[in-house]
């Protein structure tokens, strides 16, 4: 999976959490869940699941914690799905 | 973690606390029982000379079963109301019946997920003729402060 495809899920996935939508119009990987999209973390945990069922496979505390951003959540999937 | 020691250990006081015993818990599941007093302050102006159980509080009620009891078990040692807070952050509740002043609803909760601290549950409230008066699903938070 390329890193546009990985981007296009990882968007289909947050955008019913959105509070912000200019922010997911804008969307780039310097995006920030919680201070662009106005995600709370409540929703952040949806998100992540959401990433888990999408993709199979499985986020930790310490991975789910770095998961703030754009940025950082295709770094996670991309190592996730590499250790698979 | 004692059945007892859950209910001590919420962070909810009169006239705001829900839950008189928890009759059963495990990982999965939590039960738990709440007789409403004939003198609970809202059936003051919840309605007027017609006191029924407003639905935001059977909602509260099995929030506080479903999610702060459960969540408190599933917690076991590392929660405690000083250092802890939690949040209610989804429901979706139907109501079936009223429950009026002196009533004792049972309330039942399974859950869904309990990950990062988000503990989300299909919860159901049956009355003490076991008839069920509320159903839905509802989720919760709890951080450190």
């Amino acid at each position: 999976m390329n890193k546009e495809e990985l981007l296009s899920k990882l968007k289909t996935i947050i955008t019913p959490y959105v509070q912000n939508q200019e922010g997911l119009e804008n969307l780039t990987e310097d995006t920030d869940f919680i201070q662009d999209l106005e995600i709370n973390s409540a929703n952040l945990v949806d998100v992540i699941l959401d990433v888990e069922d999408e993709f199979d496979i499985e986020i930790d505390n310490e991975a789910m914690e770095k998961m703030l951003t754009v940025k950082a959540s295709l770094v996670i999937i991309e190592e996730k799905l590499n250790e698979k | 973690m004692t059945k007892k020691n859950i209910v001590s250990k919420l962070p909810y006081t009169k006239p705001f606390l829900f839950v008189d015993e928890i009759i059963d818990v495990n990982e999965e599941h939590i039960k738990a029982h709440y007789t409403f007093l004939e003198d609970e302050f809202f059936y003051k102006g919840h309605f007027k000379d017609n006191p029924v159980t407003p639905g935001v509080i059977l909602t509260e009620c099995m929030a506080q079963i479903g999610m702060a009891c459960l969540g408190i078990y599933l917690l076991k040692d590392s929660w405690d109301d000083e250092n802890w807070q939690v949040a209610m952050t989804n429901s979706q509740v139907d109501f079936y019946k009223p429950v009026f002043p002196g009533e004792k609803v049972i309330v039942t909760a399974n859950k869904i997920y309990f990950r990062f601290n988000k503990l989300k549950c299909d919860v159901v409230m049956h009355n003490a003729n076991d008839t069920i008066v509320a159903k839905g699903t509802v989720a919760g938070m709890a951080f450190k402060k």
